[in-house]
């Protein structure tokens, strides 16, 4: 892992990267959509019978210096998961956070559409992405105050809603202090990210790492010793959000900034 | 049409999912709980200055009860799944806890209800034929024993169970408070205070409640306020309004003087977003003027004539239910107009008029309980004159 640090350069030569990518991000992302939802054949993809939860605990990485803000994984999970606009089950945020005075954020449309360049005439002293996402907390209040138990973890460590016993109460949205929850306008019910436990569990990957072009995000089997992303973990300093809360966030950030919250 | 905004909200925070109904819902709660324990006051503390409104009250507190659950029913996404609550309830979610609290006071309310009422029952039905009769004679549930020594056993009941009401009515009204103060998420609900706050102004809008429709029931009748009850009340109110708008206040203060991390998006959000509905309607229309008028009726009530203590009472009574909304409002409206990012804030929340959980549907579940109430008292007699026996 060589890449981290280089948002020390941002302000020019960034600039001009993310132009190109806000601008070819849709045609990038339409191929790609494209490739997922081709038939389940390619590389590990099993059919998900054998598929032991006993025997997985997903955990997500996320290195902020690599993501270059296409938004490319925002539209992925929007066409993989049918969430409904102006609603996100993954979003990214742009921090730009000048030297001196308060730092700007964006995150236009949940960069779906990737972000416009810079134009607030900030002199920006660093500048970075920040994908986010349910966090899949293992102490998390979301589940705790849902009144009925619709919302549960699985035993490989991934918090889900099940739309079907879900009365829609919106408690859990309230709860989750990283605004990962929202109420699906069209079932009525609580709706997060997944984790594409459809897909996981069938030995892919979830749609937004699958796209990544820059690998900035990954998913990672704690019960998988070879598995990089855990070494990552073991190895390098890891960050999560709002740690204060104590609610034991499974995603974990590398390069996270004091001004992400 | 889209919010207008300012700073970053993380993008599913745009939406204010608790809208007027989980406004409309503590409020109702807190009217129930607050007549529920003027009633106690004369059932079980035996203030006899109360007595010409402890059967009045009690009938209030029920029909308030029976629509309370409504705006729930309104605001889930499937409310035709609520009953999940009571089937498979989730025991780590205050909310859980709802069915079980709603039901078993709803019981004790109803059981008080019956053996108050009980010899009007009787006497409704000995009095009246056909259908009306039957009906009496079903809701006397076969017992017709109107004797002394059944009455004094009637009475013993009666205390009890108010007893046991005072408890219940503080839980379920102190639960909707705690489903607000135990969540860490919102610095702007997490507060243990939220249910001690929630509990006060209840008190506090029971009673004005009750002050304005005692005299509104006297007018219609045309019986007499009677001076010593109004005094009474008008003590009480000052007392509970003093109370709950200290515990208000200091919830502010405390933040602002430890300048906490959450001071910036509160001292923010009191500002500009809610400042109407908390400076101006909060705090001053509904919490100082009130506090100085109720404060002239029990400091100088002795030397005033009853139109003027009346109309005190009255202007009174319908600031603080105006000021106890606004304090639901900017609580539960108030908490979800900034985002979590702690960065960015709605401009503001304008319910629709005819949304679904919009102003009419509010106002209408909160007329109901007025017409279950007169339908009550065209039945049984929730007043008596002055001077007749009456439990």
């Amino acid at each position: 892992m060589a890449a981290q640090d280089n948002h020390r350069k941002l302000p020019s030569g960034a600039m001009s990267r993310r132009d190109f990518l806000s601008r070819s991000g849709s045609a990038v992302a339409g191929g790609m959509v494209i490739a997922l939802i081709l038939p389940e054949d390619s590389s590990a993809g099993t059919s998900g019978a054998d598929y032991d939860w006993n025997r997985h605990r997903w955990v997500y990485l996320i290195d902020t210096s690599k993501c270059i803000g296409c938004g490319s994984c925002v539209r992925a999970c929007r066409a993989e998961n049918s969430v409904p606009e102006k609603m996100y089950r993954t979003w990214v945020e742009r921090y730009e956070i000048p030297m001196e005075g308060e730092a700007y954020v964006d995150s236009p449309d949940g960069s779906e559409h990737g972000f416009d360049p810079v134009a607030n005439g900030l002199s920006v002293g660093k500048g970075f992405f920040v994908p986010k996402l349910c966090n899949h907390c293992r102490a998390t209040p979301c589940i705790q105050v849902c009144p009925v138990g619709a919302s549960f973890a699985t035993r490989d460590g991934v918090v889900l809603v099940d739309p079907e016993h879900c009365i829609g109460c919106g408690y859990c949205v309230q709860a989750c202090p990283f605004g990962s929850r929202f109420i699906n306008p069209e079932t009525h019910t609580a709706d997060k990210c997944t984790l594409c436990y459809h897909r996981i569990t069938k030995g892919m990957k979830t749609a937004c790492v699958e796209i990544c072009p820059v690998g900035a995000r990954r998913v990672g089997d704690r019960e998988n010793p070879d598995d990089p992303v855990i070494e990552i973990l073991a190895t390098r300093r890891v960050e999560v959000l709002q740690p204060e809360l104590l609610t034991r966030p499974q995603c974990f950030y590398l390069g996270l900034d004091m001004e992400v919250r | 049409m889209f919010p207008e905004l300012t700073g970053y909200l993380f993008p599913n925070d745009v939406h204010i999912h608790w809208s007027l109904m989980i406004v409309m819902y503590p409020y109702i709660t807190g009217l129930v709980a607050g007549a529920f324990l003027v009633s106690s006051l004369y059932h079980v503390f035996g203030r006899e200055e109360f007595k010409p409104l402890g059967r009045f009250a009690l009938a209030t507190a029920l029909c308030f009860l029976a629509v309370a659950g409504l705006p729930l029913l309104n605001h889930l996404g499937h409310p035709e799944r609520a009953l999940n609550i009571v089937v498979t309830p989730n025991f780590t979610s205050a909310m859980a806890g709802f069915g079980i609290l709603y039901a078993s006071y709803f019981i004790i309310l109803l059981l008080e209800v019956w053996f108050v009422f009980r010899i009007d029952i009787i006497d409704t039905a000995a009095r009246s034929r056909g259908l009306k009769r039957r009906l009496f004679a079903l809701l006397a549930l076969g017992v017709y024993d109107t004797s002394e020594e059944a009455q004094r056993i009637d009475h013993k009941i009666i205390r009890v169970l108010a007893a046991i009401g005072i408890p219940m009515a503080c839980l379920l009204h102190g639960y909707v408070g705690f489903l607000f103060g135990a969540l860490k998420a919102n610095p702007w609900w997490s507060t243990p205070l939220m249910p001690v706050i929630f509990l006060f102004s209840a008190m506090v809008s029971g009673i004005a409640l009750l002050i304005v429709l005692y005299q509104v029931a006297m007018k219609i009748k045309g019986m007499a306020i009677d001076r010593e009850a109004i005094s009474a009340m008008a003590r009480w109110l000052w007392l509970f309004m003093i109370m709950s708008l200290t515990l208000e206040l200091l919830e502010i203060m405390m933040l602002a003087y430890e300048r906490a991390e959450e001071w910036e998006v509160i001292s923010h959000l009191l500002t500009h977003q809610l400042s109407f509905s908390f400076i101006s309607l909060q705090m001053v229309g509904g919490g100082l003027i009130p506090l100085i008028l109720l404060g002239i009726v029990v400091l100088m009530g002795s030397y005033m004539d009853d139109r003027i203590r009346n109309t005190l009472t009255m202007v009174s009574s319908l600031l603080l239910l105006l000021q106890v909304l606004a304090m639901r409002w900017n609580v539960v409206i108030g908490g979800q107009m900034f985002s979590k990012s702690m960065m960015g804030f709605r401009e503001k929340y304008v319910p629709g008029l005819f949304e679904k959980e919009g102003i009419l549907a509010a106002a209408a579940i909160l007329f109901i309980p007025f017409v279950l109430l007169v339908i009550f008292d065209k039945f049984l007699p929730t007043f008596r004159h002055v001077g007749t026996q009456e439990h």
